[in-house]
């Protein structure tokens, strides 16, 4: 089922939770919500699952209007952060329930309440914990549990606030793996919400990056971690390096000292060198752009990751330099950023 | 807990603790201990024994003679159909208010709070008169109900809302803080499944909340079986007819028939040591949250 949502506001008091969101979501996606505490994404959440309303704008599933109708009605299965599970029934129950609350003509027969449970409990690969409670289960079982649930009513839309937030890391990486094949295998248009960007990057096949109730970048994981659209997406996605610039016509200068670097399209005015850490490549000293000695040095994996103090602005920067260089401290080094953006402010 | 006290008796040890570091000094335990326990019998064991002595006082003959009274038989009876409607009614008050308190924004809840609780702030002879101001023959509503040949002061019906009144608090009291603390989550996973607002409420709100339920009418039935000061205002002290067990208590001690007042008294206080023992019980659960059932 497509998602289309225009224009959306919402506040709570005097807080503005969402200011002016479109947002198109196609068929079969898998898309994920990623931004800050804050940021309004679980509020928008929320307002498609239809737990929260908003205050203005317009809510569509498949061109229909979804704001006329009620979260009963709207056939979304939500998954919490914290379960939400049923305590005082079985994890078969809990299963069970989003079929057994359906009016009388349109509810199934026991026998295929049973059968759709197992097949549920198989899917989620716990079918061997369907006369536990909840609070016998570990976190990650507990969250398998509340997805299958919430796919008992053949949602039309699956939505999932913070799904692996309240896990630990381990459970959280295997949590997503399963995720996104098991999307692969219901294929249901589904959005989670995030503020881990290497859960969004790696499961999502878009990515909407949101910031203080506006959406900031929508595009693929490659895309919001290459080309971020806006300063915020850049420090936000990705480690960056940050250095205050001032824009001058088509020159760009640190500290007032010009800088070889290309300006595209970026106002005059204070501004933002955006640097990856592994786009900052080591030159020789008095051909670079940027000139500075390395004052300390950390190998682990597969780089090593130096702090440099610049000379043109005495900022002390990390870069990542392959481990092949054979940096010393102390050492005066030349760099320039093979890639890099420039926004204002 | 023990704390290792291997290194204490080293033969290295220099300085010696006078007493055991854990605790105060032994003078100080026994002082407290006395006076804790000297308290406790003064004001709740003392009370207790002498109730039950009076009451047997002459002999469990005299004792079953004064319970099988009719006018003490008219009490009790009294006394329980109060209580089961006072009960009754604040446990649907009190869920309803709980639910609206705990699961739900809207203005003018802190107030609803307040009044809630206000029929615990005022002392309950004032509640009995705002009965008798409100349905007595010179009353707001005495005219009307004289005209309809109604009966609500010194009569069932006006024990029943003074009671009522009066333990009005303590379902709601026991279910808010619960409620609260359970959020809505597992209401809001009800309705996203497609369960309707009675279904939420029956299947997931109410399961949920049963242990603090039962704690609540428990304790407001202990409080309406035993409540004097508003019922002894709007009852009339008619004898047979609309004498609850507390006011019989007074009525027969004042004629000095002491065994049959406190054979009476016996049965309120073994009212409250049943109490005593149900609350234990529920804390335990409540404490557990819901027990499972396996």
């Amino acid at each position: 089922m497509a998602i289309e949502v225009k224009n959306l506001v919402k506040s709570f008091g005097t807080f503005k939770a969402l200011d002016g969101v479109d947002l198109r979501v196609a068929d079969g996606e898998l898309l994920a919500l990623l931004g800050p505490s804050g940021s309004g994404k679980t509020t928008l959440l929320r307002i498609i699952a239809g737990l929260e309303w908003p205050d203005s704008g317009e809510l569509h599933f498949d061109g229909e209007n979804a704001l006329s109708r009620g979260a009963r009605e709207r056939h979304v299965g939500f998954v919490f952060q914290h379960y939400a599970l049923f305590r005082h029934m079985t994890v078969f129950e809990n299963i069970a329930f989003g079929l057994r609350v359906q009016p009388r003509k349109l509810r199934k027969s026991e026998a295929e309440i049973r059968k759709k449970v197992k097949e549920l409990l198989d899917l989620v690969q716990l079918d061997w914990l369907a006369d536990r409670y909840p609070n016998q289960l570990s976190g990650g079982q507990r969250q398998r549990i509340a997805l299958a649930r919430a796919l008992a009513i053949e949602p039309r839309i699956l939505l999932l606030d913070e799904p692996f937030g309240a896990l630990d890391a381990k459970v959280r990486k295997e949590l997503r793996q399963w995720l996104r094949s098991l999307h692969n295998e219901i294929h249901v248009t589904s959005i989670f919400v995030t503020h881990d960007q290497e859960e969004a990057l790696e499961v999502a096949h878009r990515v909407v990056v949101m910031d203080k109730g506006r959406i900031e970048q929508v595009g693929s994981p490659g895309d919001v971690y290459d080309s971020p659209a806006s300063a915020f997406v850049h420090s936000f996605i990705g480690e960056s390096i940050m250095l205050p610039v001032e824009v001058k016509g088509s020159a760009v200068h640190l500290n007032g000292r010009p800088l070889d670097l290309v300006v595209d399209g970026v106002e005059a005015g204070a501004s933002t060198l955006f640097v990856r850490r592994h786009d900052m490549l080591i030159g020789p000293a008095g051909e670079s752009p940027l000139q500075g000695a390395v004052t300390h040095v950390r190998s682990f994996g597969p780089v090593q990751r130096a702090e440099i103090v610049l000379h043109e602005s005495a900022t002390t920067i990390e870069i990542d330099a392959p481990r092949d260089r054979d940096l010393r401290v102390g050492e005066a080094i030349g760099l320039r950023p093979r890639r890099y953006r420039i926004f204002a402010g | 807990m023990t704390v290792p006290r291997a290194h204490a008796s080293s033969p290295a040890e220099i300085a010696r603790p006078t007493h055991d570091p854990r605790t105060e000094p032994k003078a100080v335990r026994i002082v407290l201990i006395t006076l804790a326990i000297g308290f406790l019998s003064i004001f709740v064991v003392l009370p207790l024994v002498i109730v039950f002595a009076q009451a047997f006082a002459k002999g469990i003959g005299a004792y079953l003679v004064a319970l099988a009274d009719a006018e003490a038989l008219a009490a009790i009876r009294l006394t329980l159909f109060v209580a089961a409607t006072s009960v009754g009614l604040n446990l649907l008050f009190g869920l309803v208010a709980a639910w609206a308190i705990a699961k739900f924004d809207f203005g003018g809840k802190t107030l609803l709070i307040t009044l809630i609780d206000l029929p615990f702030s005022v002392s309950p002879v004032i509640s009995g008169l705002v009965f008798v101001l409100l349905f007595g023959a010179q009353g707001f509503f005495g005219p009307w109900l004289q005209a309809h040949h109604l009966q609500v002061l010194f009569a069932f019906p006006g024990i029943a809302l003074a009671t009522t009144f009066v333990t009005f608090p303590f379902v709601a009291r026991a279910l808010i803080p619960l409620m609260q603390e359970q959020g809505t989550q597992e209401e809001e996973a009800a309705i996203s499944l497609g369960a309707s607002g009675l279904q939420t409420f029956f299947r997931v709100t109410l399961p949920n909340i049963k242990w603090g339920v039962l704690y609540g009418v428990l304790l407001c039935n202990a409080r309406a079986m035993g409540e004097f000061g508003a019922v002894s205002v709007v009852s009339g002290h008619v004898r047979g007819e609309t004498n609850t067990m507390p006011l019989l208590v007074e009525i027969l001690y004042n004629e000095y028939q002491f065994v049959a007042a406190f054979a009476i008294a016996s049965l309120l206080a073994m009212l409250a040591l049943i109490t005593l023992i149900a609350k234990t019980v529920l804390d335990r659960h409540l404490d557990e949250g819901a027990p499972r059932g396996h």
